[in-house]
């Protein structure tokens, strides 16, 4: 009997091949057949894991998920990539499977926020904020490290706290520092160069200035303490949801 | 009737004074040729874009509820205009949750009261998309009648992307039958760039993503989402994809570019905002609409269709 979807069964656990001498979980099996399934044991369930990422922000509508997938089938990110799974994810969350949802801990971060997902869902699970804050509970656990998006996020949250505004040039400089890329890359190059030919002088020069004297939105001042104050409030509570600054048992 | 919208607070935001400079110059042209009035929030903020909610989503409800309260305390106005899909979608955002979620209410009102301003409630003022503005203030017979310059044989597919439509429940005045605006198949631009004489393609994608996100931190999905709109629309016999979001419009001129450098994919569509195309309908000159500002160089094309 052909197994027609090994592709939903994990490589390792495929043993092919027949006439040979195999001994699977201590049991000789050796013999003729075609495909073996080893079997799996899930154990480690981490019952707090849905609580954890429910305190998250975006994270706070994951218990409404009645698993129908029509964010999966709506999903932007998993039309080019079918490992990533909201629908799936969501089950391994609540079920408290860690291990099998740290296998795609590194893709979590792709979601491009396009709200198909938001829009589809019946249940208002609000997916696309699950998956905002599951990619920050891998990087709060350290499961993952920072995500090149998570830095982009911060580097123009700062910029926006500081000043009240945005310049683009400035985000992007300090984000391709921070994540150690170079500066002129081919195709960035290529953009600006187009952009000098064609912007008019007076706004190169406003752009160009803004690198000295930054746009900002005047008397911001008392704007900027009250929310980095927040921040830094809701920073705290993230981290006691996390249970992240207790002394380990 | 009296017209809507004759005068309305104007909300450029950040990339608008940036690379989608040619956005705001089309919007502010368009409105004089039009007889509608704008006037800038004062000392206006950052919306949160698309980055500051990941952060923390009601630090975004508070931003944008300050430049909401500036319009409405500060000047007397009643409706917000904002070209770009971003900070209309916060504004929108902010607007729904201000009046849904009571802990929102709470952070804003102590921000906003720490911060030294009056707190914006929600009701207080309407945000308008660019598109709105012009289709309730002079719909498809008042482009019709200002038409100097017909869009007469330009194929275009018109792009909305995601923010103008998604969530639906932000947008509760869409989706209300005839005449308005639709959430899964919207229309507006259709509508307008018709009226100015433009034959619009079937595109398929009109509410897909372009990656804009991710623009620069996953820049091969990216690359990749844009291709896929720029493919769909050549597919479709477009000349032109019309945009209505400096996001998705830098996104696809850059993406176009990255493309053929990294991966040698040429394509030919060229990426024009609609308040251009509209300009250049009623008349407006390339250089008045900034089509010299945009990275995608349609100078040809447009010399070539007699419009300029």
């Amino acid at each position: 009997m052909p197994i027609h979807e090994k592709s939903l069964i994990r490589p390792e656990d495929l043993v092919e091949g027949s006439g040979e001498a195999h001994i699977i979980d201590g049991v000789d099996v050796s013999g003729h057949w075609s495909t073996f399934i080893k079997s799996r044991v899930v154990k480690d369930y981490n019952e707090d894991m849905e609580a954890e990422i429910a305190a998250l922000p975006g994270g706070e509508f994951i218990h409404r998920c009645w698993q129908c997938g029509s964010c999966t089938n709506a999903c932007t990110v998993n039309a080019i990539n079918p490992d990533f799974n909201p629908r799936y994810w969501i089950y391994l969350i609540r079920t408290g499977m860690e291990e099998e949802l740290l296998r795609d801990k590194d893709i979590i971060w792709q979601c491009v926020s396009c709200h198909k997902c938001s829009y589809t869902c019946p249940r208002d699970v609000l997916p696309e904020g699950v998956m905002k804050a599951t990619a920050h509970w891998l990087e709060l656990k350290g499961h993952t490290p920072k995500s090149h998006s998570t830095v982009f996020d911060e580097v123009f949250a700062e910029q926006v706290i500081k000043t009240g505004k945005i310049e683009e040039g400035r985000v992007l400089r300090r984000f391709l520092t921070r994540t150690g890329q170079p500066l002129l890359q081919g195709w960035v190059l290529t953009m600006a160069l187009r952009m000098i030919r064609h912007f008019p002088i007076k706004l190169m020069i406003h752009m160009g200035l803004a690198n000295f004297i930054h746009p900002r939105t005047s008397g911001w001042g008392r704007a900027r303490a009250a929310i980095e104050e927040y921040v830094e409030e809701q920073e705290a509570e993230h981290r006691k949801a996390l249970k992240l600054d207790q002394p380990a048992e | 009737m009296e017209q809507k919208y004759k005068k309305v607070a104007y909300y450029p935001g950040c990339a608008l004074e940036g690379t989608g400079h040619s956005y705001s110059r089309s919007t502010k042209e368009l409105g004089k040729a039009l007889g509608l009035e704008l006037e800038e929030v004062k000392n206006w903020n950052c919306c949160g874009a698309m980055e500051v909610k990941n952060v923390d989503p009601k630090l975004q409800t508070y931003l944008s509820s300050r430049v909401m309260s500036i319009a409405a305390n500060e000047m007397g106005y009643d409706t917000v205009m904002a070209p770009c899909n971003g900070c209309y979608h916060n504004l929108k955002k902010a607007e729904y949750d201000l009046e849904n979620d009571p802990a929102s209410v709470e952070v804003v009102g102590k921000l906003s009261e720490k911060a030294g301003h009056q707190t914006y409630e929600a009701g207080q003022v309407e945000t308008i998309h660019a598109l709105d503005w012009i289709k309730d203030s002079l719909g498809e017979e008042g482009i019709r009648a200002r038409v100097k310059n017909s869009l007469k044989d330009l194929k275009i597919a018109n792009y909305y992307g995601c923010m103008y439509t998604r969530p639906r429940h932000i947008f509760p005045e869409k989706d209300k039958g005839e005449g308005s605006e639709s959430t899964s198949k919207p229309h507006y631009m259709d509508d307008l760039l018709a009226a100015a004489g433009a034959e619009n393609v079937d595109f398929p994608l009109k509410t897909a993503c372009c990656g804009g996100a991710h623009t620069l931190s996953d820049s091969d999905t990216s690359t990749r989402l844009v291709m896929n709109l720029i493919r769909a629309a050549e597919a479709s016999g477009a000349e032109v994809i019309a945009t209505e979001c400096p996001t998705c419009h830098s996104g696809l001129e850059m993406h176009q570019i990255r493309a053929e450098k990294q991966h040698g994919e040429k394509s030919n569509v060229k990426i024009i905002y609609f308040t251009q195309l509209l300009g250049l309908a009623l008349g407006l000159s390339p250089r008045q609409v900034g089509i010299h500002e945009n990275v995608s160089d349609s100078m040809g094309l447009l010399k070539e269709k007699g419009l300029a």
